[in-house]
């Protein structure tokens, strides 16, 4: 069920099309980077973009940078609240329902498969970027961490991969918020909306110092602390709050998902 | 196969079905009739578990819904208010997404169980097809070969002609009947009384959303003790006849009496020319408007 579920998911061509648009920001920065030559300056722009013109083979982390704020919540909220909502707006959760297929089943199945989609996506865009970098930009391996000293480029392999499970992870707030909205509306559209304007004041009120009260337990707090992987030694402690704290969200509101889902009529 | 017990659902101040209690029993060809908004999808939607009944119970196939619907859906096909499918996949594909999502989809046995049910619903050439090129009735079709997929011991369709051809229609008619012949209990449900006249053997009446009439078509039917004589010769069987005729519509005449042999000697005997003769049968609609409510300015059924 979830295997089918997945191959739904694979089979979509949204779903291409979207992993081709997030990998073309990337692209298009490495692009003009590797023709201007002008990086930013160091502390300034999106996290390791100023080094990415020396060492090509940082570029993944830097286009997971650059789509992390913005590109790649946009995606994911599109994709969960397109999950329920979807097949509710054409139909065919009605369908899969008398198949029968137990509803907490198939909101797992959901939740799987959005999963599954964000590790793809960034995947993806980290392979790319990897290829782009390497070709584009510069290749002294350089490989300072942010803190200044050196790491090799197994350590660096590494962060890499523990950068990509973080930031799936971070993901999935945004991903249970349009899950939930999903479970409550037959509108795709108005649930991915929903998520977004979500993120949208999270994200505001994470610059307002009027709401430094709240600001430890908005979903966007810790996005960027994946940036944290690749001091010296690795600075825990942000990461390890960011996990926390997308744990509760996901808890708190796939808990609200599943009591809506299995109790509420299926009119659509 | 399906028992409700005052199955009622309220939507807001909206009494959508109230206290219904049907019983279809195994073998029928149940025709669940009523006007648009009577309430027929509604009750569908309860029987197989997706809308939660406001008070009442339903059985499906001995299990109680929607406890039950693990046990008891798997033997059910279903088409509830229009056909749905993904539209970038192709017909064939959408079967068998649908058949590897739940229990009893055998994989061994999917593809030729695809090949046929498309060949049933007659869609075998176009099986290949991504279904947003399909047509209303070739959805319709689709619909309805997913619900036949797994073989179920009862399908449930709800109006399940909507959107075909008279040709289409026949063809779904009798596709229905010869899966009856072999053994599917079916209810369907439909605003057309002429659809559940040709097809159905029992029939429950749905109105505003009360089951107002429940009964096997045949006895609905059965001769009323009086018969029906046509006639160009009015005066001279009116003489004959006097007294028993008790309606008259141009040469058309309803006569007390129940034996129409008897009333034909009775008249070639005296000369008086007959053109048709035979036992007066209710028709369906009589039936249905009578027991609906016609004086609401909500007529009870719609042709
Ligand atoms: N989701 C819903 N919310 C509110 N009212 C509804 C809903 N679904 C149906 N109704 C109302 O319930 C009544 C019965 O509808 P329905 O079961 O669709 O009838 P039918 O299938 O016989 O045409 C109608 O008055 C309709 O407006
Ligand atoms: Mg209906």
């Amino acid at each position: 069920m979830i295997a089918v579920e997945l191959s739904k998911m694979l089979r979509r061509p949204r779903t291409w099309v979207t992993i081709l648009l997030l990998n073309a920001l990337p692209t298009l920065v490495a692009v003009l980077l590797a023709v201007t030559d002008l990086g930013p300056r160091p502390g300034s722009g999106p996290a390791f973009l100023s080094a990415v013109l020396a060492d090509g083979t940082l570029f993944p982390l830097a286009a997971l940078a650059i789509i992390l704020p913005l590109f790649l919540p946009i995606a994911v909220a599109v994709f969960a609240g397109d999950s329920v909502a979807g097949e509710a707006q054409s139909g065919t959760l009605r369908y899969l329902l008398v198949r029968p297929v137990g509803r907490t089943r198939l909101l797992v199945a959901k939740l799987v498969s959005v999963i599954a989609f964000v590790l793809l996506a960034v995947v993806i865009v980290a392979a790319t970027a990897y290829v782009v970098g390497s070709l584009l930009l510069g290749d002294q391996p350089l490989a300072a961490s942010v803190s200044g000293t050196t790491l090799t480029p197994e350590q660096v392999a590494v962060r890499t991969v523990l950068a990509i499970g973080y930031i799936t992870l971070s993901m999935l707030g945004v991903a249970s918020i349009a899950l939930l909205l999903s479970t409550l509306t037959d509108s795709p559209l108005a649930a991915a909306l929903g998520a977004l304007a979500f993120l949208i004041a999270s994200s505001l009120l994470l610059t307002l110092d009027a709401a430094e009260v709240l600001q430890p337990y908005l979903p966007t707090r810790y996005w960027l602390s994946f940036v944290d992987l690749f001091r010296d030694p690795i600075f825990w402690r942000d990461i390890v709050r960011g996990i926390g704290l997308q744990a509760v969200y996901v808890v708190v509101l796939l808990g609200a998902a599943w009591a809506n889902f299995t109790t509420k009529d299926v009119t659509s | 196969m399906i028992r409700t017990r005052e199955l009622t659902k309220r939507y807001g101040s909206i009494l959508a079905v109230d206290g219904v209690s049907l019983d279809v029993r195994a073998g029928d060809i149940y025709g669940f009739l009523g006007a648009n908004g009577s309430g027929k999808t509604t009750t569908v939607r309860m029987i197989l578990g997706l809308v939660l009944a406001t008070s009442g119970e339903v059985q499906l196939l001995g299990q109680p819904m929607p406890r039950g619907g693990r046990k008891a859906l798997p033997q059910v096909g279903a088409l509830v208010e229009g056909p749905a499918a993904y539209a970038h996949l192709s017909g064939r594909a959408n079967l068998a997404l649908l058949d590897a999502m739940g229990a009893g989809g055998v994989r061994r046995t999917r593809q030729g169980r695809i090949d046929a049910v498309l060949e049933q619903v007659g869609l075998a050439e176009v099986g290949r097809r991504p279904v947003k090129a399909y047509s209303l009735g070739m959805r319709q079709r689709l619909g309805l070969g997913a619900a036949l997929l797994r073989q179920p011991r009862l399908l449930v369709l709800d109006e399940p002609t909507n959107g075909l051809d008279p040709q289409g229609i026949r063809e779904i008619r009798e596709l229905l009947q010869h899966l009856h012949a072999n053994g599917t209990t079916v209810f369907l449900s439909s605003h057309l009384l002429a659809e559940v006249e040709q097809l159905c053997t029992r029939v429950g009446v749905l109105d505003r959303g009360r089951l107002v009439l429940q009964e096997d078509l045949a006895d609905l039917q059965a001769p009323t003790g009086r018969t029906v004589v046509h006639t160009p010769d009015y005066d001279r069987a009116h003489a004959l006849l006097d007294g028993r005729i008790e309606q008259r519509d141009g040469d058309r005449l309803v006569v007390r009496g129940a034996d129409p042999a008897q009333l034909n000697a009775m008249l070639v005997s005296d000369g008086i020319r007959v053109t048709e003769l035979g036992p007066e049968r209710r028709t369906l609609e009589q039936v249905v408007l009578a027991a609906t409510d016609t004086s609401s300015h909500q007529v009870g059924v719609t042709r």
